[in-house]
């Protein structure tokens, strides 16, 4: 069944989350509150992250995967290119020196842990991404915009509760 | 003194940031005039040094070293205001950095562009360059891995690299309001292609804050790294002035020390030129002025640590060369350095000093001009006055040409710098309006009545 999208906007993040609240203390049958709820808001907000309850943020495993393996790849194929540099008169100094390849080894253990956190963030944000089927520029201004997704029979009920909280704006669009 | 009005709408400040992208003061033009001058002499002159050769620079035996890398790490040093102001501060939770962080950001990342172009000036046959890139040659012959020099290739690369990357995150939620809010044209298309379709839904705000902070948390050490490496170029050879212990630390308190002094004249620049008095306000330079001075004592210390290390060593040449530096030919330089880096930041000292903008751009000026002449008194009285008394006699001033690559650089500089700000939000948009958030609960919180304003959009 096709769902639709409704999209409301509030002036204040006290508005907001007490929207939020409601939606979660109402069992509107055709939306899931957890799954069909989106919030933006035009500054990072952490009181947003409470009221929408813990959800997990994964980029941090990309790090240490990155530092990890940049650190690690890093020595290997220094002394690897030790190793093969057989040219390099060594005098039974050691072929593979370990301070001075400490010094790349942390140079590339901290390049492998920014990159792939750069990626981490992307994938883990979904970005690059398409426009959301509503998006209102207001909300890069001072909205906080609620975006849900809801069946047909839902549509009426959400709208209520956007208009009971004084939404400044609600749009609809119809989804997939 | 508050750092900003709790009062200013979020919709003006759009507008205000909006509005660099278009209409900048005429002084704006005037800069980009010079920037582009001066950049074109030090293209003419490289131009000149690498038809006919080094020895236009007048770099010889011994003075195989002059302005160019002195230049380099003075380049180098700048750079470190941004990790600064970002990195640091971010972790510190000083909510006043927030106006500021974004043109420090780029700061870093065009200063470290300029500083790279000195190695390859520096080696005068650029097509040999690739040499610093750790691959091997036909031969087989890999780069030195034991050289600083190599550590310095690697450390600039990933510093520059963290720090580009460090810049487009931060920048993406603005490039968003910027897509939003700019007319159809090509400016639009670019900011729709570099926002990536951010929208500020919780999911991506949530990834946004870890990971700007783990970046942050990386760019620290990096940053003292990199300035530690090049300290190690100098510090791990055998030359007198040069082998000394408190390199490292001295070098990081020289760079940020610049740094930060880059930062008050670019601030007071970008104030007026930008029209952005609303956002750097008095009471934030007040704060820049007060860390600057800071760091010119923490600096001024490590000068003395170093005189004293060597003063009092058994190294007669180390010793003969600081004599040489107050007494010889480059004494009139080395006494500007003291009087710029340790003298002249007293004015800082004095409160009614502290924002009045005149003196404050005069000052911020000299201080460069010690930083530089530091960077110029480490690298070359050394060569005229090492251990080979044949080299006694051989003091070096820098030719035309090498005058004319580093004026040139300071116009690279400057036009990148200045391109960027009128292309990009030099001001973070997101980010002074959680500064202004969190002012208006604060004093919501404290009882303060906070007057409501006409302005719509207010929170």
């Amino acid at each position: 069944m096709s769902k639709r999208h409704l999209l409301a906007l509030y002036g204040d993040f006290d508005q907001a989350e007490a929207v939020v609240k409601e939606l979660r203390n109402t069992k509107i049958s055709g939306f899931d509150v957890n799954d069909d709820m989106i919030v933006k808001s035009p500054i990072e907000h952490p009181e947003v992250e409470k009221f929408l309850g813990e959800k997990p943020v994964y980029v941090q495993w990309f790090t240490l995967i990155g530092a990890v393996l940049g650190g690690s790849l890093g020595f290997l194929g220094i002394s690897s290119a030790q190793a093969n540099f057989f040219m390099q008169m060594k005098g039974g100094k050691p072929i593979v020196p370990l301070p001075p390849n400490f010094v790349l080894t942390y140079e590339l253990f901290i390049l492998g842990g920014v990159y792939i956190t750069v990626l981490g963030f992307l994938i883990c944000s979904a970005l690059p991404a398409k426009r959301s089927p509503l998006y209102n520029a207001k909300v890069s201004v001072d909205n906080i915009g609620i975006l849900v997704k809801a069946e047909e029979a839902a549509v009426g009920a959400l709208k209520a509760i956007f208009a009971k909280h004084k939404a400044l704006e609600i749009q609809e669009e119809a989804g997939k | 003194m508050k750092d900003i009005r709790e009062d200013i709408a979020w919709a003006k400040i759009n507008q205000d940031v909006m509005k660099s992208l278009e209409n900048p003061r005429p002084l704006y033009w005037v800069i980009l005039f010079f920037a582009v001058l001066t950049f074109g002499i030090g293209i003419g002159c490289e131009v000149y040094q690498y038809q006919m050769g080094m020895g236009v620079a007048n770099l010889d035996n011994p003075h195989v070293w002059g302005l160019y890398i002195a230049t380099f790490i003075f380049w180098i040093g700048m750079s470190h205001s941004g990790t600064l102001l970002s990195a640091i501060l971010h972790l510190m939770h000083a909510d006043w950095r927030k106006p500021i962080y974004r043109f420090a950001e780029a700061m870093t990342t065009f200063s470290l562009m300029t500083a790279g172009l000195f190695v390859m000036v520096h080696l005068g046959r650029l097509w040999q360059f690739y040499y610093a890139v750790p691959y091997p040659n036909e031969r087989w012959v890999w780069p030195n891995f034991q050289s600083p020099l190599l550590w310095d290739a690697m450390a600039i690369f990933t510093y520059l690299s963290s720090s580009v990357l460090f810049l487009f995150v931060g920048m993406i939620p603005d490039l968003a309001i910027a897509r939003d809010n700019m007319h159809s044209g090509w400016r639009k298309k670019l900011y729709t292609l570099l926002a990536l379709g951010w929208e500020g839904t919780d999911r991506q705000w949530r990834n946004f804050r870890v990971t700007y902070l783990t970046i942050a948390c990386f760019l620290i050490p990096l940053a003292v790294s990199v300035h530690s490496i090049v300290a190690s170029d100098f510090g791990m050879s055998q030359q007198p002035g040069w082998h000394v212990t408190s390199f490292p630390p001295y070098f990081v308190a020289g760079a940020l020390y610049s740094g930060c002094a880059a930062i008050i004249t670019l601030f007071i620049i970008l104030r007026y030129v930008f029209k952005f008095e609303d956002y750097m306000t008095l009471p934030i330079l007040k704060k820049i002025v007060r860390l600057t001075f800071a760091i010119a004592m923490v600096w001024t210390y490590l000068n003395c640590v170093e005189f004293a290390s060597v003063w009092y060593s058994h190294d007669a040449v180390s010793k003969d060369l600081l004599i040489q530096k107050m007494t010889g030919p480059y004494a009139p330089f080395w006494w500007a350095m003291i009087f710029c880096g340790s003298i002249v930041p007293l004015v800082f000292a004095i409160k009614r000093f502290q924002t009045n903008i005149p003196v404050l751009f005069a000052t911020s000026l000299l201080l460069n001009l010690g930083m530089w002449l530091e960077r110029w008194m480490i690298v070359s009285p050394t060569f005229s006055h090492g251990y080979y008394p044949w080299t006694w006699d051989h003091d070096q001033w820098p030719s035309m040409i090498q005058w004319g690559i580093v004026f040139g650089s300071f116009g690279w500089f400057t036009l990148l710098f200045m391109v960027f700000c009128k292309m990009f939000p030099s001001v973070s948009m997101y980010e002074v309006k959680e500064m202004v958030y969190h002012r208006t609960l604060h004093l919501k919180n404290n009882g303060t009545a906070v007057e409501q304003t006409v302005e719509q959009g207010v929170h």
